[in-house]
C-alpha cells in the first residue's frame, strides 16, 4: 500500500509516496541513488546499511521506510559539509581506519551515534558500542583508535 | 618428484590475451610518453610465450598534462596497492604522489593481467614498474637536455620539475616536455633505478589514497553503478547443492507487475526494476527439488576425505625415514583437521552487465576481470574484443572473489532480457555459492633425537595444497607429501566449490606444522623458542622469531607452563613471519580469549611500511576467526550456516593487543604483504592454548565445545 511521507535527508525536505513496506535502504539506494548505505547481509547482522534516523544508528535494511515520516535521515554523503569532512571520517582518514571500505560508511555513522551518546567514551564503550559492526578487513584496532582520536577532536568545539 | 620452491604457487587459470595489437593500442593511447613494460611474473611470463601476441604486458603513461598513469589489470579490494604501487611509480619519476593516477581491472585499458592474488602485485609487478617510470625518466631527461642545450649528467628532477644542477633558472616540466609528444618506449634492460637509499616516498608511511573517496560513500563498488532501464535480478536457487529440479512454477511471480521472468535451462531468474519487488516476485515461484541423499556433513567429511584422497605427490624429501626413525628416541604422531571456512567479504558477489548488439560491458566486483572477459566469451557467445570488463572498488576478496559465476549470471540475463542486469547475491547466496576454503587433513610423524633434535618428518597433506606444506626446519629425514591436488580438490571431494582462500593451503599446513613441532618441543621437555632456535638454521627465520621473542618479552619454560603463551612460524609469498601470543582459556566453559599477539615480519623492501602494518593487523584479526570460530556447518549438500547469526566473523570485543614490527630491509626485493600474517593464527593459538591447560588442539576452529573436550580427554 502506497503512502505519503514527508522527511528530511541530509538536510534538504523530501517527499515521497512510497510502498510501505519498503526497506529504507532500498530506497535510499535506488530512488535517491545515495549508495553509501551498503547491502551486506539484508537482516541487520553486518551493520553495512547503517544510517541516521534522528541521530540514532539503524540498519536500513530493517528498517520500514515508513518510519522516517516526519523524521530526519542523514546518510554517509550528508555528513561532510560545505565539503568538509565531519571529525569522525577525518579520523578514519588518519588513522587508516579502513581497508577495502565497504564497512566503512556503516562504521562511521554508527560510531557518530555512539559518540552523540557517549561523548568521552572509554575503549570498553566503543568496543560494545560498534561490536555488531562488522569488518572482514580486519580495520578494527585502527577504528577504535579513530573514534577515540574524533572524541576528543569533538569535545574540543568541533561540531558534531 | 616435482621440484618446486616453498614460494611457489598454483594458478594455471590464464585468460585470453589483451587483444589490441600494439598500434592500435598506441592510437588509443594518444599523446605524451608511453612505456611499455612486461612484468616479471613467471607465471605469466609462461602464459604470455604461448599466448599474448605482443611484447608487453603493462604500460605507463606520462600525459601531455603531465600527469603520470599506471593501468594495470590488477584490483583494488582493500590490500592497498592502489597506494603502493603509485608510490614506486612516483618515487621512481620523480613526481608528487599526488600526480599519479591509476587505471585498475578495465580490459579494454589496462594489459592482461591474470587476477590480484597470492600477494603477487608488488612482488612481481613492483620491480619492472619501477624500471619503467626510471626508463620514462630517462626519456624525460633526455628530452630536457634538447630543450634545456645540455648533456643530461648535468640535469635532475624534483617533484616533475627537470633542473639543471648548477644554474635552477634553467628549468622545465615533465608537462611541458610531453607537450604536443608522442613517443612509446620499450622497457630496456639498461633503466638505471634509484637506489633504495634515495627513496622519498617509498618505504615512508603514506595515508591511503582512495581513503576520503570510502570515507565520504563516494567510493564506487559495483552494486553501486546505474544504468538506465536496469533491471535487479532475482535467482531461483536449490536448497541443496547437488538437489535436482522437479517442477517450477512461474506463474506466481509474473502476476507482480513489471517483472520479467527469465527461464533458460538451468537458469530461472525474475527481473524487475525494483529490487525488493525482485525478491517478492522470486519468492512466488513454486519450485519442487530433490535433494541428494547419503552425502557428507561436516563431521564425517574428513573420513571421506582421506577415503578418496589420491597418491601423494612428493613436494620435498631428503635423508632415509626408515633411518630417521631408528635414530629418533621419541617420535610423535598424530593428525590435524581444518573445516570449510567461507570468504565473508562484507560485499556479496556482484555484477551489472549491459548487452548491445554483440557488445557486452560488465562491471563486476571480482579479482580476476580477465577471467570474466574469457567467461563470457563464452557464455554470451561473443569475439574476445567485444567483452569489456570493468573493476570498480572490491568490497574484500580473499580470494574468494576469484570466481565469476555472478558476472556470467548477468551477462546471460542481460542478453536474454535486452535490458542491462544488476545481480547482487544476498548473503544467504553468497554462504552458498561461495568457493570455501577446503576441509582438509594433516598427517604427521615426527622424532626427536637425544638432543633434542628432529631427525624424522613424515609428512601428508590431503586437500588443503601443498602452499606452505613444505617445513623449514634443519632435519636430516623427511618427506612432504601433497595428496588431492589444490584447493580445488578432486572429482567427488567436496561437497560444494572450494577455492583459494587468503594464503591459501598454508593456514592449514602452518598450522599443523607448527602445532606438532610443539608437540615435540613438549616431548622434548625444553622450552618451544629454544626448541624452534635449536632446529632451525635459516637465518631469516632466526632473525623474525628472536625479534618477535625479544618484542613479547618470551621468558623460557618447558611446557604447558600455564601461563598460556604460544609461537608460531611460517613463509608466505616470500615473507617470513612469527607470532607470539598470550592467551585465557577458561576451563569451565572452554573460551578462549587472545590477550596479544605480537608479530615480526621480513618481507625485504617495504613499499608502504604502514600499509603493511595494516596488513599485518587485518591478517591477525581476520585469522581469529578460523583458528576460534568460523566452521561451515552442512549436510547433503545444505549448507546451514547463510548468515553472520550463524557464521561469525571476528568482532571488535575479540580483539587482542596487537603489536607488529616489520624487519627492515631496504635493500632486499619487496614480498608479499597481504597474506602471510594470517598463516600462524591457528598454530599460535593452539600452542598457547596448549601452554595454558597441557590440552593439543588437533582440529581448527578451536571452539569452546572442543577445548573442553580435548580438556576432559587429556
Amino acid at each position: 500500500m502506497n503512502k505519503t511521507i514527508r522527511f528530511k535527508l541530509n538536510g534538504q525536505s523530501k517527499s515521497l509516496t512510497v510502498d510501505r513496506k519498503r526497506m529504507l535502504l532500498w530506497v535510499l539506494r535506488t530512488d535517491f541513488n545515495l549508495t553509501g548505505a551498503k547491502y551486506g547481509c539484508g537482516e541487520g547482522f553486518c551493520g553495512a546499511c547503517t544510517v541516521l534516523v534522528n541521530n540514532e544508528a539503524v540498519r536500513s535494511c530493517q528498517f520500514p521506510v515508513e518510519d522516517i515520516d516526519g523524521k530526519e535521515v542523514t546518510t554517509i554523503e550528508g555528513l561532510t559539509k560545505n565539503g568538509n569532512l565531519h571529525p569522525l571520517q577525518e579520523a578514519f582518514v588518519k588513522h587508516d581506519a579502513l581497508q577495502c571500505g565497504f564497512c566503512t560508511p556503516g562504521m562511521i555513522l554508527n560510531a557518530y551515534s555512539l559518540l552523540l551518546k557517549t561523548p568521552s567514551p572509554t575503549r570498553k564503550d566503543i568496543i560494545d558500542g560498534m561490536e555488531d559492526n562488522l569488518c572482514r578487513c580486519g580495520a578494527h584496532t585502527r577504528i577504535i583508535q579513530a573514534v577515540q582520536a574524533a572524541a576528543e577532536k569533538m569535545k574540543g568545539g568541533t561540531r558534531q | 618428484m616435482k621440484k618446486r620452491n616453498p614460494h611457489d604457487m598454483d594458478f594455471y587459470d590464464f585468460g585470453p590475451a589483451f587483444p589490441l595489437s600494439r598500434r592500435e593500442f598506441l592510437k588509443l593511447m594518444g599523446g605524451g610518453i608511453v612505456i611499455l613494460f612486461t612484468v616479471g611474473d613467471p607465471f605469466l611470463l609462461e602464459a604470455q610465450r604461448q599466448r599474448l601476441p605482443d611484447d608487453f604486458n603493462a604500460f605507463l603513461r606520462i600525459g601531455e598534462d603531465g600527469r603520470v598513469s599506471c593501468f594495470t589489470g590488477k584490483i583494488e579490494m582493500g590490500q592497498g596497492v592502489i597506494t603502493s604501487l603509485a608510490m614506486m611509480l612516483a618515487d621512481e619519476l620523480e613526481v608528487p604522489l599526488d600526480s599519479v593516477d591509476m587505471v585498475m581491472g578495465d580490459t579494454d585499458l589496462c594489459p592482461y593481467d591474470m587476477g590480484t592474488w597470492g600477494s603477487m602485485t608488488t612482488r612481481f609487478f613492483g620491480p619492472p614498474l619501477r624500471a619503467a617510470a626510471a626508463e620514462a625518466r630517462a626519456v624525460l631527461i633526455e628530452l630536457a637536455a634538447e630543450q634545456l642545450q645540455t648533456s643530461p649528467s648535468e640535469l635532475r628532477v624534483e617533484a616533475g620539475v627537470v633542473y639543471h644542477t648548477s644554474q635552477k633558472q634553467k628549468k622545465v616540466t615533465y608537462a611541458q616536455l610531453t607537450q604536443g609528444k608522442k613517443i612509446a618506449r620499450r622497457l630496456g634492460k639498461e633503466a638505471i633505478l634509484e637506489k633504495p637509499t634515495d627513496f622519498t616516498i617509498v618505504g615512508t608511511p603514506v595515508l591511503r589514497r582512495d581513503a576520503v573517496d570510502k570515507v565520504t560513500g563516494k567510493a564506487k563498488y559495483a552494486g553501486d553503478y546505474r544504468e538506465p532501464g536496469m533491471l535487479y535480478a532475482r535467482i531461483l536457487r536449490p536448497p541443496a547443492h547437488g538437489a535436482k529440479r522437479i517442477s517450477v512454477d512461474t506463474s506466481g511471480a509474473k502476476k507482480i507487475k513489471g517483472t520479467q521472468v527469465i527461464e533458460d535451462g538451468d537458469l530461472i531468474a525474475v527481473l524487475h526494476e525494483d529490487p525488493e519487488l525482485a525478491d517478492e516476485a522470486l519468492k512466488q515461484i513454486k519450485a519442487n527439488f530433490e535433494k541428494p541423499k547419503g552425502g557428507t556433513d561436516d563431521k564425517t567429511i574428513f573420513d571421506h576425505l582421506l577415503k578418496v584422497a589420491p597418491e601423494g605427490e612428493v613436494v620435498s624429501q631428503e635423508g632415509d625415514l626408515t633411518k630417521g626413525e631408528e635414530i629418533s628416541q621419541t617420535v610423535v604422531e598424530k593428525t590435524y583437521l581444518d573445516g570449510y571456512v567461507s570468504h565473508a567479504s562484507i560485499e556479496t558477489h556482484t555484477a551489472l552487465a549491459k548487452v548491445e548488439g554483440d557488445k557486452a560491458t560488465i562491471l563486476a566486483s571480482t579479482q580476476s576481470p580477465f577471467g570474466i572477459k574469457q567467461g563470457a566469451t563464452s557464455v554470451l557467445g561473443f569475439p574476445d574484443k567485444n567483452i569489456r570488463v570493468i573493476t570498480p572498488f572490491v568490497g574484500g576478496g580473499f580470494g574468494g572473489k576469484a570466481s565469476g559465476q555472478q558476472a556470467m549470471e548477468a551477462a546471460r540475463l542481460a542478453k536474454l532480457s535486452g535490458k542491462p542486469v544488476m545481480v547482487v547475491w544476498t548473503r544467504a547466496e553468497e554462504f552458498f555459492f561461495d568457493t570455501f576454503r577446503p576441509a582438509a587433513v594433516v598427517k604427521i610423524k615426527a622424532g626427536i633425537n637425544g638432543s633434542s633434535q628432529i631427525a624424522l618428518w613424515d609428512y601428508s597433506v590431503y586437500f588443503a595444497g601443498e602452499r606452505g606444506s613444505q617445513h623449514f626446519y634443519d632435519i636430516p629425514h623427511h618427506r612432504t607429501k601433497s595428496h588431492g591436488g589444490g584447493w580445488r580438490g578432486t572429482p567427488g571431494s567436496h561437497p560444494f566449490g572450494t577455492g583459494p582462500w587468503r594464503a591459501p593451503a598454508n593456514n592449514t599446513n602452518t598450522f599443523a606444522r607448527e602445532s606438532h613441532v610443539d608437540a615435540l618441543a613438549a616431548a622434548a621437555g625444553i622450552d618451544p623458542l629454544e626448541f624452534r632456535l635449536k632446529n632451525l638454521k635459516d637465518k631469516r627465520m632466526i632473525r623474525v622469531l628472536q625479534t618477535a621473542a625479544e618484542k613479547f618479552g618470551w621468558t623460557a619454560a618447558k611446557i604447558p607452563s600455564g601461563r598460556g603463551c604460544g609461537i608460531s612460524l611460517g613463509i608466505d609469498s616470500g615473507t617470513y613471519v612469527a607470532h607470539i601470543a598470550e592467551v585465557e582459556v577458561d576451563k569451565k566453559t572452554g573460551r578462549v580469549e587472545v590477550k596479544r599477539v605480537v608479530c615480526a615480519q621480513d618481507m625485504g623492501l617495504s613499499i608502504n611500511p604502514e600499509g603493511a602494518k595494516i596488513q599485518m593487523e587485518g591478517c591477525i584479526t581476520m585469522g581469529l576467526g578460523y583458528a576460534l570460530k568460523e566452521d561451515v556447518h552442512f549436510k547433503d549438500g545444505e549448507i546451514f550456516d547463510l548468515n553472520f547469526d550463524t557464521y561469525e566473523i571476528p568482532r571488535f570485543s575479540w580483539l587482542p593487543r596487537i603489536e607488529t614490527f616489520l624487519i627492515e630491509d631496504r635493500n632486499a626485493a619487496p614480498q608479499g604483504g597481504g597474506e602471510p600474517a594470517v598463516i600462524c593464527m591457528g598454530g599460535v593459538i593452539s600452542n598457547a592454548i596448549f601452554d595454558a591447560t597441557g590440552a593439543r588442539m588437533l582440529q581448527l576452529p578451536m571452539t569452546p565445545e572442543r577445548i573442553l573436550k580435548s580438556l576432559s580427554e587429556k
